[in-house]
């Protein structure tokens, strides 16, 4: 039993022990690994591709490297409990996306397009936004639970953001942007999964006694009484709304699915799993059934080579990327083609964002997707460690519904690319090209990094409390 | 660029890339575990099973494994310091059960409150409820802080401020405390 050691200081305890290292150190080492890892992805594609080493090095290796030192030295001073894996995965993956944009902006068919920019700079740019948003988070954010009083506030902002896209025109066949002039697009339902998750967490954390305890069992499972459906039954609704008026699956489904797997783990009720997958599954046949945007989809899900052949043929609203991503798998193999070698810019449009990983499939294989997918899993599982060692209810769920929309994110992508389920719009969190996944992202890693701060710090010195002193009765 | 020095390279990539994701598994791994411990004067090793293991498969059964898992440490822990000092607080019983905390002298504070040590998510518990800390002797004491439900211990209602019997069950609501070794 190593909770029990020679030395006074030293222990194994789940939580809040005094004396646990802070494994800081661990961090570093694993945040240098981090910054070389995709330096040598780089050198990699300037030497397939030109022959020789990309100029560009010395600039993006410095520019990841001093990203990555600024947010360890943060950490290091503001958070110095906090969980060691969670940076240098992010910066790893964020790092990765940067070669993997940097590589098909060096396509030779990407530059012949007229509307063609190079995407690497910007990403880049939004990568230090990002950091520095993780920065202000781990500084300015004392303690998780305050994010417990915004409960309504967060709830009335996650609904702005989600609602706001409706009113912009659409792209590409979803209304997930908002467009402000000037400066660009934002993708509002990126910042809405962690403003939802801090609205979920602090509603379930009330009311998560009356979902659990009111209930009849019947057939093995615990019924909830009907009045008790609300809250599922709203959001349910809601998610439906965004499918139908936004025409983007990816959304509804996370959101939807965040808010399950949350009532899940307040409630410990199989039962709401089961009640969600079913309403899920009616929503989306439902919506399916009368929506031609989401039909397409399913049907490129279905036939990815018939439609291909369609778009080849010139018909509209047909698309021959899944077909495409399925090749650019395929040609891969296990150990893929190597950096710089494969043809994965034939995806033509949204090659570095929704279908990035197609690219890693192609160019990595099997072995380097299994290991990129491998780092998503670690930051899930390092997430739900954080919300088993959180102290307070708050934090297990907000910890819990952040890594359980991460999850969702993840799979929604790379089952989409891969043919498993039908493709929506979503991002491929750190990897996939786009300002405001980035962003969110970096806040997220923040969050779950603050809490696992407060769960692995020593218990905090005791508030004196003037009540205590009076009711104390005098010792003997 | 040869033939060969690019498949070396590629080959190198994915070998350094899992290279990351192994090393990152083995940080999770002794986190997981623990660092191994090892007695004074001879090694030990391999005994490194969990605390954390048995109390994250809490559900259940939780008792009987945290109790082996005690029992077992209870011999070391004899043979170094004080006899039968408490070195962790265990919940055994209600909605956070499994969760320990290492006992080093510091005041526990236990209660509704957020910035309590522990936080109870408890019905039947007071914001401020009740608090454990060692008195100058190095005993440990339980006190009631004026709750509206009472902490008992054992089947005692408490009163005053009382120090802990090892293992001996403090109940608060439907949750239930004990010190172990």
């Amino acid at each position: 039993m190593s909770a029990i050691s020679p030395m006074p200081n030293t222990n194994t305890t789940t939580v809040s022990t005094a004396g646990q290292p802070s494994r800081r150190n661990t961090e570093l080492l694993l945040l240098a690994f981090a910054v070389i890892l995709p330096c040598f992805a780089y050198a990699n594609v300037g030497l397939a591709l030109d022959g020789e080493m990309p100029s560009g090095m010395l600039g993006y290796g410095m520019g990841l490297g001093l990203l990555a030192g600024v947010g360890h030295l943060v950490v290091r001073k503001f958070a110095p409990y906090a969980d060691p894996l969670l940076l240098p995965l992010a910066t790893v993956l964020n790092g990765l996306g940067l070669v993997i944009i940097w590589r098909l902006d060096q396509s030779k068919r990407f530059q012949k397009v007229a509307t063609f920019a190079p995407a690497a700079t910007n990403q880049l740019l939004f990568s230090a936004l990002g950091i520095a948003l993780f920065v202000a988070l781990i500084i300015f954010l004392k303690d998780h639970r305050v994010l417990q009083r915004y409960t309504y506030i967060s709830m009335a902002l996650s609904l702005v953001l989600l609602i706001a896209p409706m009113f912009f025109p659409s792209v590409n066949g979803a209304r997930i942007w908002i467009k402000i002039p000037g400066l660009g697009t934002i993708q509002p339902g990126e910042f809405a999964k962690i403003v939802l998750a801090v609205f979920f967490a602090g509603y379930l954390m009330v009311k998560r006694d009356a979902l659990a305890l009111a209930s009849r069992r019947f057939m093995g499972i615990y019924l909830p009484r009907g009045r008790d459906l609300g809250p599922i039954l709203a959001v349910w609704a809601f998610s439906i709304l965004i499918l139908v008026f936004e025409t983007d699956l990816g959304t509804s489904l996370l959101f939807f699915g965040m808010f399950v797997v949350m009532l899940y783990v307040a409630t410990e009720r199989t039962s709401w799993i089961v009640f969600g997958l079913l309403m899920s599954a009616a929503g989306a046949v439902g919506v399916a059934s009368f929506e031609t945007h989401v039909q397409q989809r399913v049907q490129a899900w279905l036939d990815p080579m018939g439609e291909f052949l369609l778009s080849k043929k010139g018909i509209w609203g047909h698309s021959e990327q899944s077909m495409q991503a399925l090749w650019a798998f395929g040609s891969g193999g296990v150990s893929g083609t190597g950096w710089g070698q494969g043809h994965s810019d034939l995806i033509g449009f949204a090659a570095n964002s929704d279908f990035i990983l197609a690219t890693i499939g192609e160019e990595l294989g099997l072995a380097g997707l299994m290991a990129v997918l491998l780092i998503y899993g670690l930051i899930v599982e390092r997430g739900v460690r954080t919300s088993l060692a959180a102290r307070d209810p708050f934090g297990k769920l907000l910890a819990i519904g952040l890594s359980g929309a991460f999850a969702i994110q993840v799979f929604v992508v790379a089952g989409g690319v891969t043919g498993l389920i039908p493709l929506t719009g979503m991002t491929m969190p750190f990897i996939a090209q786009g300002g405001s996944s980035v962003i969110a992202n970096w806040a997220l890693i923040a969050i779950l990094m603050k809490i696992s701060d407060a769960a692995r710090r020593p218990a905090p010195a005791p508030v004196t409390n003037p009540d205590a002193e009076m009711t104390q009765v005098v010792r003997p | 660029m040869s033939e060969l020095t690019l498949t070396v390279m590629r080959l190198g990539f994915l070998a350094v890339l899992w290279l990351f994701v192994i090393v990152a598994v083995q940080v999770i791994r002794s986190d997981l575990f623990g660092t191994r411990v090892t007695a004074r004067g001879s090694r030990r090793g391999g005994d490194g099973r969990p605390a954390q293991r048995a109390a994250q498969q809490a559900t259940p059964p939780p008792q009987r494994q945290q109790q082996s898992g005690g029992r077992r440490g209870a011999g070391r822990a004899e043979s170094r310091g004080r006899r039968g000092a408490p070195t962790k607080l265990v919940i055994s019983e209600g909605t956070l059960t499994g969760t320990t905390v290492a006992l080093q002298g510091q005041t526990i504070t236990l209660g509704r409150a957020h910035d309590s040590t522990i936080v109870l998510d408890d019905d039947y518990a007071s914001s401020r409820h009740a608090r454990i800390y060692p008195d100058r002797d190095g005993r440990w004491i339980v006190e009631d802080l004026g709750s509206t439900n009472g902490t008992y211990l054992d089947r005692t209602r408490l009163t005053t401020p009382t120090p802990i019997p090892l293992g001996a069950p403090i109940r608060i609501g439907k949750t239930v405390i004990e010190l172990r070794k």
